[in-house]
């Protein structure tokens, strides 16, 4: 009787493997497992889409915020490219060698964007929300974990708005969660990503106004190769790709400045 | 997060879970007593949906409160025009989403002590001249009270325990909507590991103290029957 049972687990575990062994036979390429920013989210799909079909390769995307995303990596989470919001975690993860030295770069440099779908905002820039007098929430990302949140708090401090909306301030878990809340109405106005901003199945704006770069600290979003794959070629191949001029394009007309080559 | 954050945190989970363990039984006892005695033929209808919360993956329940409690949403909209305010990012819509999503668990355990109960002291008590209200409250509450005992002790932790719905409504607004389990994802998220330890194992004893005051009472209360 134990035996039986046994003998069928082991028929069972054997079609499993061999089902777990044909994918590698039936897909071309490698598959990469790749760490993103929320923000960088459309572009990446984009980008995933061109650089699949150019290699063969196949990409797999996890999104969240990059304090989550560091966290992950440090812990063991088995990425093979890190594209962070910001420079402070890839360069803290290439110093402690959970990165591969000399492989940071800037692939894009964020924009931060003042956004609302707030009907008595229309016709205005936004800033108008930001008042001592206004009313309604305004929604950034966790200035603690989210390069873009940390931003937000930049500007409001740099510009003398910090104490007349602290109260009135909610924090989005990453910057996706920051647009949800503003594009749902729950918030009046929100901080969120420019590239957030192009995306075309939000709600239309009343307003939106960009916050100069200089009135922030610059949101150099860097890349790193993990450790993990440092002897993955398809991993440096799509590093390589994302310096290329046709990605560059798709970054530029995702909201994203470009860094200087 | 110093220690007076983390005990604003902790505190206002305990209110939280507090207000709505009261609402939950106020809300629960008739609801449970009803389906405990009723033919009707939609008790399995709302037996289901009393259920869900334990089903629904609390995004859900998170993602439908924010449609709805939002300005644009059939409550949220009707909420604003009466306070000004949205019910999101509040305290009062953190009541509201406990309210939904610890329902079960003040329902089931009432219920089904009321259908352990004999109606037949009920019912002597009626013929003796007391009012359905009054049998209820000097029969069937003080029979029923582990029944209560499991849904107050239940609803508190789980409401305490809350994480998915508070993050997708509540806006982590310190003091406001900044519970006791965000707090730690904060914390974890920032790699303040032990800060994220202290309010963990905090979090850990009580949940157990409480499961285990639980366990002991229906334990007792099982020998002595």
């Amino acid at each position: 009787m134990f035996t039986h049972i046994v003998r069928s687990l082991r028929l069972a575990v054997t079609w499993w493997s061999l089902g777990l062994f044909l994918v590698p036979v039936t897909s071309a390429g490698a598959e990469l497992r790749v760490a993103a920013a929320s923000n960088f989210g459309a572009a990446l799909a984009e980008l995933a889409a061109d650089f699949e079909s150019r290699t063969g390769h196949r990409l797999r995307v996890s999104l969240a915020s990059t304090g989550k995303l560091y966290a992950q990596v440090v812990n063991g989470a088995p990425f093979d490219v890190l594209l962070a919001a910001d420079a402070e975690r890839p360069e803290l993860l290439e110093r402690s060698g959970t990165g591969v030295p000399g492989t940071r770069f800037t692939y894009a440099v964020g924009a931060l964007v003042l956004w609302s779908r707030d009907p008595s905002l229309a016709g205005g820039d936004c800033r108008e929300a930001l008042s001592a007098t206004a009313i309604g929430h305004i929604a950034l990302a966790n200035p603690e974990t989210a390069p873009y949140g940390a931003a937000a708090r930049d500007y409001l401090r740099r510009a003398g708005l910090w104490t007349d909306v602290e109260a009135r301030l909610v924090y989005g878990e990453n910057i996706a969660q920051t647009l949800q809340f503003v594009a749902s109405g729950n918030a009046r106005a929100g901080f969120i990503a420019a590239a957030q901003a192009l995306d075309p199945r939000l709600p239309g704006a009343t307003c939106r106004w960009e916050v100069p770069a200089e009135l922030h600290e610059p949101l150099e979003q860097q890349a790193l190769l993990l450790q993990h794959a440092e002897d993955e070629p398809a991993a440096a191949e799509f590093l390589a790709y994302l310096r290329a001029d046709a990605a560059r394009d798709i970054i530029a007309r995702h909201g994203y400045l470009l860094p200087a080559r | 997060m110093n220690a007076s954050d983390e005990f604003s945190a902790l505190w206002l989970s305990v209110q939280l879970a507090a207000i709505t363990t009261v609402l939950l039984i106020l809300i629960a006892t008739p609801l449970a007593w009803w389906l405990s005695g009723t033919r009707s033929r939609a008790r399995p209808v709302i037996e289901a949906t009393v259920a869900l919360p334990i089903v629904l993956p609390p995004t859900v329940l998170g993602f439908y409160l924010l449609v709805l409690l939002g300005p644009y949403g059939a409550i949220g909209r009707w909420w604003v025009e009466l306070t000004g305010d949205t019910l999101s990012f509040s305290f009062t819509g953190l009541v509201i989403a406990s309210c939904v999503y610890s329902l079960p668990f003040a329902v089931q355990p009432l219920q089904h002590a009321f259908e352990a109960l004999g109606r037949r002291e009920i019912e002597a008590a009626r013929t003796l001249g007391a009012t359905p209200l009054d049998a209820f409250f000097s029969v069937a509450v003080p029979q029923s009270a582990r029944g209560f005992l499991n849904a107050i002790v239940l609803s508190f932790a789980h409401t305490l325990g809350e994480f998915g719905v508070v993050l997708m409504v509540g806006g982590n607004i310190p003091g406001e909507t900044r519970t006791i389990s965000i707090a730690i994802y904060d914390r974890v998220e920032s790699l303040d590991y032990t800060a994220a330890h202290t309010l963990s194992a905090t979090l850990l004893v009580f949940a157990f103290a409480a499961m285990l005051a639980m366990y002991l009472v229906n334990y007792r209360g099982r020998r002595n029957a």
